[in-house]
């Protein structure tokens, strides 16, 4: 989103565990440009009024037409709007690809906020599975529990969970935040890919399995370590954003951070080169 | 996919019936082919239900062969000559549809096993539930169908379990949609939401030993796995944690018996379960809408761990 300001500090990135990989050869990685902020707005996306409140009732609606009129008040200007009634239903609020507060008053079922890009979402219930999947940018935050898959395959953005989540919470992750207020399922952070998974309780088996880089902190028992999931040095670097990072998550804020674990990749497992085939073809 | 729902009531009766097929028809997307509901009726104890088949339905969509009404009738009489030769007194008999059957039987013997060896010798028939509480039904379309064609919904009791099948590995007929029942044990059912993989090994395992299977459904394992466990001494919730890890696959499950309700989900908590945990009222089920079919108000509900084994009574 165009907000970035800037991408020149590689070396803070790279010690707190956002870029540790290291490349050789050609790479198609890409950094932003704010000189080329107008290419990161969608087409079809509004301009929005904050201050522009309302509320829909979408007790009697089907996911469909309740995503439609959202749509429909954002195009009209609504900055906020309140949700009443989800009920538990599937895939509501999926696909924001603008600025906009989004408030649910109760719970959402699967697929809750998928495939999203710079919403600010509370949700005032719990989740079903695969909450927020594919996030890009924005802050979802839930008040209760989430099930499995919480997080999955998110690129950026802060999703953070007050209560207790399933299992394979940040599966396939390429970036953001996740933040567990309780516990965590079974192969939580199965084969992340980047960005960090913060879990002030207990998680289940099989933690980080198969990841490729990324980092994940935990606060309570970890239930086993995954297939190449290994600890690593909790710095002073870490522990001051892990509070910033719980302060503004509005969780944990008096957690004590320099008891966290933090586990990353044993990059044993990796077994790949960044060459393209044709490349791997002129090579052989 | 398939979905499963249950609930149980703690300390009163209500209408499961009614409840359990909200429950089930909000989960229909999750499949249709046929749905079953394992209810746990408010009687008096004495005589034992027994909810059988005599053939199946071979309305659109079925996998079954039709066969003339006539050969049901046969197979019926067949069952009812049996149950006189066993000692069995039919008290109350109805025929819901040319193909299944509620008996109200007066039966003094405490194994089963003998008695549902006799019934079920009798070819096309099987006994879809034996209990002084249990009754099985079970049959192809959504749950509302059913609890249509059966008029479950004034059926009044404690506790019920049901399941919304899609189906995969066998066929669209009723012998092979859920509930089953835990053959030759009173009053357990169980309804499965996953796959099995080492069914076939545990199958071949159980013949063996003398269990019997009705079907090709995997689900079906789950049943009787856990009636063998609980043939040889173990408790309930003992066959339940074992079953963790020896029954391999993706699967959450429900079980009951005349007086409690229990969940297991596997160590890779690859199938979904939303739980929903009161003073008075448990409910579950495979997404969270099953559970405000019955409660639309605002609640607090979780998922269960992997690898987690709870049972509840009434």
């Amino acid at each position: 989103m165009a907000n970035i300001k800037s991408v020149s500090k590689k070396t803070k990135a790279q010690a707190m565990g956002m870029h540790t990989e290291v490349l050789t050869g050609r790479t198609q990685q890409k950094f932003f440009n704010p000189d080329e902020a107008e290419n990161f707005y969608y087409f079809g996306t509004h301009d929005v009024d904050f201050n522009k409140r309302t509320d829909l009732d979408v007790k009697d609606m089907t996911a469909a037409e309740a995503n439609k009129e959202i749509d429909n008040l954002m195009g009209q200007g609504y900055g906020t709007i309140v949700i009443k009634n989800p009920q538990g239903k599937h895939s509501l609020g999926v696909g924001i690809l603008n600025k906009l507060n989004l408030i649910f008053e109760g719970s959402l079922g699967y697929f809750g906020m998928g495939s999203c890009d710079g919403p600010i979402v509370r949700i005032n219930g719990r989740v079903g599975w695969s909450c927020a999947e594919n996030l890009m940018a924005g802050k979802v935050v839930i008040e209760k529990n989430a099930g499995s898959c919480f997080g999955a395959a998110i690129r950026g953005g802060d999703l953070i969970c007050k209560g207790s989540v399933g299992a394979r919470t940040g599966i396939d992750m390429k970036g953001g935040t996740i933040i567990i207020g309780g516990d965590a399922g079974a192969f939580t952070g199965f084969m992340m890919q980047r960005g960090r998974i913060i879990i002030l309780g207990d998680v289940g088996i099989n933690l980080g399995d198969s990841m490729y880089d990324g980092t994940i902190f935990v606060g309570g028992e970890i239930g086993s370590y995954g297939s190449d999931a290994v600890d690593a040095e909790l710095t002073k670097s870490d522990q001051d954003w892990l509070k910033r990072k719980l302060k503004v998550a509005e969780i944990g804020e008096n957690f004590d951070v320099s008891k966290m674990k933090k586990i990353v990749a044993g990059k044993k497992l990796w077994n790949y080169d960044n060459l393209e085939p044709t490349e791997k073809k002129g090579a052989i | 996919m398939c979905g499963i729902a249950g609930l149980i009531h703690r300390g009163k009766s209500s209408k499961v019936g009614h409840e359990l097929q909200g429950m089930l028809q909000a989960l229909k997307h999750r499949g249709e082919d046929s749905t079953g509901y394992a209810l746990y009726g408010d009687t008096d104890g004495k005589n034992f239900i027994m909810r059988f088949k005599v053939g199946e339905n071979v309305g659109e969509g079925s996998t079954s062969v039709a066969e003339d009404v006539s050969v049901y009738d046969e197979r019926k009489k067949i069952v009812d000559s049996y149950l006189n030769e066993m000692g069995a007194k039919i008290i109350k008999e109805e025929r819901v549809l040319p193909y299944s059957l509620r008996y109200e039987i007066e039966y003094y013997k405490k194994d089963l096993l003998e008695f549902s060896q006799k019934i079920e010798s009798i070819p096309g028939v099987e006994i879809l539930s034996m209990g002084k509480s249990l009754e099985v039904i079970k049959d192809l379309g959504n749950a509302k169908m059913v609890c249509d064609r059966y008029n479950l919904d004034k059926l009044i009791g404690t506790h019920a379990i049901g399941h919304a099948r899609m189906a995969t590995e066998s066929g669209v007929d009723i012998k092979s949609a859920h509930p089953f029942w835990g053959y030759p044990f009173s009053d357990v059912s169980v309804v499965h939401n996953g796959q099995l993989t080492n069914y076939w090994n545990n199958r071949r395992a159980l013949e063996n030993k003398g269990m019997r299977f009705m079907s090709e459904c995997d689900s079906e394992l789950i049943a009787v796995y856990l009636a063998e466990k609980m043939r040889d001494g173990a408790s309930l919730e003992e066959g339940m944690k074992e079953s963790l890890t020896g029954l391999d696959g993706v699967f959450t499950y429900f079980v009951a018996t005349k007086d409690s309700l229990g969940m297991a989900k596997d160590t890779m908590a690859a199938k979904p379960l939303v739980l929903y945990e009161s003073d008075d009222l448990v409910a579950m089920g495979s997404e969270e809408i099953a559970i405000r079919s019955i409660l639309p108000q605002e609640i607090d509900t979780y998922d269960p761990f992997d690898g987690e084994v709870k049972v509840w009574q009434i």
